[in-house]
């Protein structure tokens, strides 16, 4: 089911945006792995199989993205991901993204929770800072022909409001979707946007541990 | 003075598939871009020397990120291509000095050898403009096989007074290559061309 046909790797460092030169500068990265669409072309009532099908593929392009960024899984301070489906699929084919691609990037992180609670839509208890990747993913997802740019959300690992870390990173891959192809990625970054001032929750503040402050 | 970089990307396309065959080994391609300001914007200068200079630091430097990324032995580097977009407030001449000049030599050595033109593009243009960088085996431009074009593209660059200077590098050719022409088993590899 899961058919690998090209795979685009996006590593970008900025050091400065026209202020102070960081004197770390900031990684962000994005991996977009180019697969065959199993259902395009016709209406396919369950999908479903295919969700639990792409798990491993999200943990190696979790994986294989950190190890385009070349920085040590300590240093991931946000995420996002996202789809774009070739024109011969759905919304909903996109939609399949979401627990793989999720889990995959909050496992590689540290998180501890119960992944098959989430996937029967079930809450689950927390207490004091349990692991990190507390933060629901941010996502994106759209239709579109080969070059179509997905800008991928981005938040902090641990609390969806930092407001320092609210950023994007645009993804594209020349040539692909094709009508026939799903495009699904990931993206993490080393940190808050370079020259970020607009006040907020700060990283160094999260007390909640809830996933949001 | 050394480029002042404003970011430094780098990008990796493998493909795996091509029209439902398999590629095997998967072609790849390794692109590597720095954004710079242009020491010359607004205003007509003689003498490029600077970016000249800005040239030969960043055919080393996107060179050796490109081969890095491929995580292979420099002489395993196939093909190559440079590019360059120039922001609305400089000219083209400012992409040609970058280019021409002095990037090849740096390049050369980050892919080992290296006996074949660096094939070039430049155009003037505005944030996420795109540029095809053309792309030729290093050591016989004649290789059929290896011509081919990868996209660069910066969402949020150039602006006026910037640059993006684009190198790319290979360990393969095109996907599916069936069109004949000069095979790389028959490289001589010593006028650049055969």
């Amino acid at each position: 089911m899961i058919e690998i046909r090209r795979i685009l790797t996006h590593v970008e460092e900025i050091h400065h945006e026209f202020g102070p030169v960081a004197p770390v500068p900031l990684r962000r990265g994005a991996i977009a792995v180019v697969l065959t669409n199993p259902f395009a072309g016709r209406y396919e009532p369950d999908i479903v199989p295919m969700m639990e099908a792409l798990n491993p593929l999200g943990a190696d392009m979790a994986q294989q993205l950190r190890a385009a960024m070349d920085v040590p899984v300590e240093r991931i301070e946000s995420y996002g991901k996202g789809a774009i489906v070739g024109s011969g699929g759905e919304q909903e084919h996109g939609a399949l993204w979401h627990v793989p691609g999720g889990y995959a990037m909050r496992e590689l992180l540290g998180w501890k929770g119960d992944r098959a609670a989430y996937a029967r839509g079930e809450a689950e208890a927390k207490t004091g800072q349990p692991g990190n990747a507390l933060s629901i993913v941010p996502s994106t997802k759209k239709v579109g022909g080969p070059g179509t740019a997905l800008d991928v959300p981005l938040t902090h690992i641990n609390a969806a409001y930092v407001r320092s870390h609210f950023d994007a990173i645009e993804v594209r891959v020349p040539g692909a979707p094709a009508w026939d192809e799903v495009v699904f990625i990931l993206a993490m970054t080393t940190g808050a946007r370079v020259h970020n001032r607009v006040g907020g929750l700060k990283a160094s503040e999260i007390a909640k541990w809830d996933g949001l402050r | 003075m050394p480029a002042r970089i404003r970011k430094l990307i780098v990008q990796v396309d493998e493909t795996r598939v091509e029209m439902n065959h398999a590629v095997e080994p998967p072609t790849r391609r390794a692109l590597a871009m720095a954004v710079i300001d242009n020491p010359y914007a607004g205003r007509y200068v003689e003498n490029l020397d600077e970016l000249i200079a800005i040239g030969e630091e960043l055919g080393g430097l996107l060179g050796q990120k490109c081969v890095q990324a491929l995580g292979i032995a420099p002489a395993d580097a196939q093909s190559y291509g440079k590019a360059a977009i120039v922001g609305e407030a400089g000219e083209l001449e400012h992409a040609a000095a970058i280019l021409h000049p002095k990037l090849g030599a740096p390049l050369r050595q980050a892919v080992a050898k290296g006996a074949a033109l660096v094939p070039s593009a430049k155009k003037r243009g505005g944030l996420g403009t795109a540029i095809d960088v053309p792309l030729g085996h290093k050591d016989a431009a004649f290789v059929r096989s290896h011509f081919d074009a990868m996209e660069a593209r910066v969402s949020d660059a150039p602006r006026a007074n910037e640059i993006v200077v684009a190198v790319v590098v290979t360990d393969s050719g095109r996907p599916l290559p069936r069109i004949g022409g000069l095979q790389v088993h028959e490289i001589k590899g010593e006028d650049g061309l055969r």
